[in-house]
C-alpha cells in the first residue's frame, strides 16, 4: 500500500507537470478524440504532445508488458492511473481498436515475433486497426461467415465481403475473421488474420446512419494478400480468438458514456436547463424529475458494478460471460439516458444543424446510441450468454 | 480498496453461510410462524448469533467486539435474507449499535455488553406514519425537571413489544420537516406510561405501535447532544439502509436462487421450462439487476466503513437501497411467475421470499424516498 501511495504522488506529479492545460478540457465530439495512426491529422499541437508523452511512459497501454512498448503496471497502479487522471479531467491520450481489441487478444494468443512487431505501434499511436467480423450475412450468427482466405503457402488469399467495419475507412491495418476451410463445421473453420488495408484489393466504403455520420463501412477484399506470418493463433482456431475478443469489445462498449467522465451536461443539468425549477430548487416538471431520479439510481449502482467489474476482472474473479451481462445493462442504460436526454431538452434537443445545439450533439448521440444494443451482439446475443454460460439453464 | 470481498471476508461469508442455513433456514421461520411465535425472534438462536460474534461485529475491540465494519455486518445479513431468518441482529447489532457508538461512554458501557453477549435486544421507534420520513419527527420531548418527558406515537418498531432497549427520535426544538431540534433517546423496556402493541405483518414479523404518554427518562437517556439527534439518527440510519440493503439483496439473490433451480427442474411439454428463451431472458435480466445491486450494496459498505459519517456515503446509502428495493421487488415477482401456479401456494417458500421483500422494501425509506433524497442533494 506504501508503494501505490509512492506512485500516486509520482503519477501525480508527473501529470500536473505533463498533461497540457487544453487536455484537461472535456471531450466534446469525435473530433476531440484521438485515434493516430497513418491517415490521421492531429487536432493540435497539444493533443500530440500529450499521446507522444503517455505513449513514451507506456501509459496508453499501462498494464502491457514494457517489452513490448507498455506501461508494465500492476492492476494496482493502473487503478491508481486512471484515478489520477480523472481527478484532473485528463482526455485518454489515444482512443485505439488496437489497444482495446487486438491488443489483448495477440497477448495471449500471439507469437513473440507478432507481439514485437504489432503491439509498440499501438502503443505509440502510429498504427490505426479496424476490426473485420460481421458479414451482410453473418450478424448475431458470426460464425456463419463466409469471407474465404485460400491457403497459398506462405500467404492467403482473401475474397468476400465484411459490414459494419468500424472506421475501416481511416484504419491502417485490420483483424479480420475469415474462412480458412469451407468443409468444417462453421466454428472449425474460420481463421484469425492480420493484414494492410493499403492494397489494391481491399476498399471501405462508409455507410450512412441516422445520426448523420459514417463511422462504419461496407470492406470488400477481392483477392486481398495476408502473410501467413500474421495468423494469429492455429489456422481454423480463429474462432477462440473471436470470442475472447468480443469479450473486450463488450467490456469496452459497457463502458461507454455513462455519467461524468468529463462528457459535458449531466442529465439534471440539461433537463433544469430546459424545464426551470421550482421556488425550492425542484425540477418543475414532477414526472420527468422522477424519471430522472429512478434512472441517475441506476446510473450509480451501475458505475459501482463497473468498478467491481474491472477490480474483478482483473484479479481474474469475474465470471469469464460477465462482459455479456455488462455489455447489456451499460448499453440499455445508456439508451434510456439518450432518451431521457431527448424529452428532458424538448424541441431545444431537435435541432441537427444550429451552432447553440453543437450540430445537433443530443438528437445525434440518442440516435446513435441505438446501435449500442446491436454492435458487439445484441442485447439478446448477451441475454442468451448469460442464460447459458452463467446460470447454466438447459438449452432448447 | 478493490471492489469485492477480501479473503477474510470471503472466509466470513463462508462461515456465516454455513451457519445460518444450518441454524436457521426457512423451516425455522416457518416453526416460529406456524407455532404462533409472540417473540418475533428465537431467543436460543439470538445467543447462539452473539456467540459467533454477529451481534457485537460493529463494535471496537476496546468495547468487547469483532472490530470490523459495514462490508462484514452485510455479509452476514445476506446470509440472514437469504434464509428468511426472524432476528434482531439488524435493528440491533447494526443500527442500534452504530447509534449507540456515536452516543457517549455511558451507553456503550451500559449496553454493548448485553447485546454483545445476546441477552439485550434493541429497537428502533422512528417512524410516525405510514411512509419512512424522519425529518418529519413530531413526537415530542418537553424539558421536565433533570430529564424529560415523551410524548406521542410510532408505529414500525420491530422487536418494539420485547425490546430491552428503544432508541426514539422526539422533538425537543424546531418543527416537522426541520433536521434540527431532534433528539435520540434511549428509553429502557418497561418505562411507565409507554405500550407497546405487537402487530402482525404480511411477512409474519412483528411489529409494534408504541404510544408514549409522556413517558419520563433522566437527561442522561440523551443519545449525543439535544438538539443534534440528527447526526447519531443519521449514523444509525446508514447503518440500518446499508444493512437493510444487504438483508434484501439475500433476500432477492435467495429468491433467484430457487427459481433458477426451478427452471431446470420443472418440464412441460416434456423439457425443462428453462430452456424456453422466453423465461432465459428473464433470468438472465434478473441476473444482470441483481449484480448491479450487489455492487451498489457493496460501495455503500466499503464507503462507510472508509469515511462513516462522509456525504459520500450517504449517497451510497441511498443508491443501495433503492437500487435493492427495486430489484428485490423483480426477483420475487419473476420468482413466482416462474414457479406459476405452486408460487401461490404456501408450501412453496417462493411466497415467503415475496413477503420478506416486501417488508424490508418499506424498512428505513423505500426507493422512491431515497432517490428523491437523492436527486434533492444533486439540486434538481
Amino acid at each position: 500500500m506504501a508503494d501505490l501511495e509512492t506512485f500516486r504522488a509520482e503519477t501525480r506529479a508527473w501529470l500536473e507537470d505533463n498533461c497540457p492545460p487544453e487536455m484537461r478540457e472535456p471531450v466534446r465530439g469525435d473530433e476531440d478524440q484521438c485515434w493516430g495512426g497513418r491517415k490521421f491529422t492531429f487536432q493540435s499541437e497539444a493533443q500530440k504532445v500529450w499521446l507522444e508523452r503517455m505513449a513514451e511512459k507506456g501509459w496508453t497501454a499501462p498494464m502491457w508488458p514494457s517489452e513490448y512498448g507498455g506501461g508494465g503496471l500492476s492492476a494496482g497502479e493502473a487503478k491508481v492511473l486512471q484515478q489520477e487522471m480523472s481527478r484532473i479531467n485528463a482526455r485518454p491520450p489515444l482512443s485505439s481498436f488496437g489497444i482495446w481489441m487486438l491488443g489483448p487478444a495477440l497477448l495471449k494468443f500471439g507469437t513473440e515475433a507478432q507481439k514485437k512487431e504489432h503491439l509498440p505501434p499501438i502503443v505509440r499511436g502510429e498504427i490505426r486497426w479496424c476490426q473485420g467480423y460481421s458479414e451482410p450475412g453473418a450478424g448475431s450468427d458470426l460464425a456463419g461467415l463466409q469471407t474465404k482466405a485460400v491457403d497459398k503457402g506462405d500467404h492467403f488469399i482473401i475474397n468476400g465481403q465484411k459490414v459494419w467495419t468500424s472506421y475501416a475507412d481511416k484504419a491502417d491495418w485490420i483483424f479480420c475473421l475469415v474462412r480458412t476451410d469451407p468443409d468444417a463445421p462453421k466454428h472449425k473453420g474460420i481463421s484469425f488474420v492480420l493484414f494492410d488495408m493499403d492494397q489494391p484489393g481491399v476498399e471501405a466504403r462508409p455507410i450512412k446512419l441516422i445520426s448523420g455520420s459514417s463511422p462504419f463501412c461496407e470492406t470488400y477484399f477481392s483477392d486481398a494478400r495476408a502473410e501467413k506470418k500474421n495468423l494469429v493463433y492455429e489456422q481454423n482456431k480463429g474462432w477462440d480468438v473471436a470470442k475472447y475478443l468480443l469479450g473486450h469489445e463488450r467490456e469496452m462498449i459497457s463502458g461507454m458514456g455513462l455519467g461524468g467522465g468529463g462528457k459535458g451536461q449531466t442529465l439534471p443539468e440539461v433537463a433544469l436547463a430546459a424545464i426551470g425549477e421550482e421556488d425550492d430548487g425542484r425540477l418543475r416538471d414532477p414526472l420527468m424529475r422522477a424519471e430522472i431520479a429512478m434512472f441517475e439510481v441506476r446510473a450509480a449502482a451501475y458505475r459501482a458494478q463497473a468498478e467491481r467489474f474491472a477490480d474483478e476482472w482483473k484479479a481474474g474473479k469475474a465470471n469469464p460471460a460477465q462482459p455479456s451481462m455488462m455489455k447489456y445493462y451499460g448499453t440499455e442504460l445508456n439508451k434510456r439516458r439518450n432518451e431521457l436526454v431527448m424529452a428532458a431538452g424538448g424541441t431545444d434537443a431537435l435541432e441537427w444543424e444550429s451552432e447553440e445545439s453543437n450540430g445537433g450533439k443530443k438528437a445525434r448521440d440518442w440516435l446513435r446510441s441505438k446501435g449500442n444494443s446491436i454492435e458487439g451482439g445484441t442485447s439478446e446475443v448477451q441475454l442468451n450468454i448469460i442464460s447459458k454460460r452463467i446460470l447454466e439453464l438447459p438449452a432448447a | 480498496m478493490a471492489l469485492y470481498l477480501t479473503e477474510d471476508q470471503e472466509m466470513l461469508r463462508d462461515s456465516a453461510e454455513g451457519f445460518v442455513r444450518e441454524k436457521a433456514p426457512v423451516a425455522h421461520m416457518r416453526k416460529l410462524r406456524d407455532g404462533d411465535d409472540k417473540t418475533g425472534y428465537d431467543p436460543a438462536l439470538w445467543k447462539d448469533f452473539a456467540e459467533m460474534g454477529f451481534s457485537s461485529i460493529l463494535m471496537s475491540e476496546d468495547d468487547g467486539g469483532l472490530g470490523l465494519g459495514h462490508v462484514e455486518a452485510g455479509v452476514v445479513l445476506e446470509e440472514v435474507g437469504k434464509n428468511l431468518t426472524p432476528s434482531p441482529l439488524l435493528s440491533t447489532g447494526i443500527a442500534a449499535v452504530a447509534a449507540l457508538k456515536e452516543g457517549g461512554a455511558h451507553h456503550r458501557e451500559k449496553w454493548f455488553p448485553k447485546i454483545a453477549a445476546g441477552d439485550a435486544v434493541a429497537a428502533l421507534a422512528i417512524d410516525e406514519t405510514a411512509k419512512h420520513d424522519p425529518a418529519m419527527t413530531r413526537m415530542s420531548a418537553e424539558r421536565s425537571g433533570n430529564g424529560f418527558k415523551l410524548s406521542g406515537r410510532k408505529q414500525f418498531v420491530v422487536h418494539g413489544h420485547v425490546a430491552d432497549l428503544l432508541i426514539v427520535a422526539a422533538r425537543t426544538g424546531g418543527s416537522a420537516g426541520e433536521t434540527d431540534g431532534i433528539t435520540l433517546f434511549a428509553v429502557e423496556k418497561g418505562a411507565a406510561k409507554m405500550s407497546a402493541d405487537a402487530r402482525r405483518l404480511t411477512d409474519a414479523s412483528l411489529a409494534s405501535v408504541v404510544e408514549f404518554d409522556g413517558v419520563e427518562v433522566d437527561a442522561d437517556a440523551v443519545i449525543g447532544e439535544v438538539d443534534q439527534g440528527w447526526g447519531p439518527l443519521s449514523a444509525m440510519l446508514a447503518a440500518g439502509r446499508a444493512g437493510a440493503s444487504a438483508e434484501m439483496l439475500g433476500v432477492g439473490q435467495g429468491a433467484a436462487d430457487i427459481s433458477y433451480t426451478y427452471l431446470k427442474e420443472r418440464t412441460q411439454f416434456g423439457v425443462p421450462i428453462g430452456s424456453f428463451q422466453a423465461l432465459q431472458h428473464r433470468a438472465a435480466h434478473l441476473y444482470a439487476e441483481l449484480e448491479v445491486a450487489r455492487a451498489a450494496v457493496l460501495k455503500a459498505q466499503q464507503l462507510l466503513d472508509e469515511q462513516p459519517d462522509g456525504t459520500k456515503a450517504y449517497r451510497a446509502v441511498h443508491v443501495a437501497k433503492a437500487m435493492t428495493g427495486w430489484t428485490t421487488t423483480l426477483a420475487v415477482q419473476e420468482g413466482v411467475q416462474f414457479h406459476a401456479g405452486v408460487g401461490m401456494t404456501d408450501e412453496y417458500d417462493i411466497g415467503l421470499y415475496m413477503k420478506r421483500g416486501r417488508v424490508l422494501s418499506e424498512l428505513f425509506g423505500d426507493a422512491n424516498y431515497h432517490a428523491n433524497l437523492l436527486a434533492r442533494e444533486s439540486g434538481y
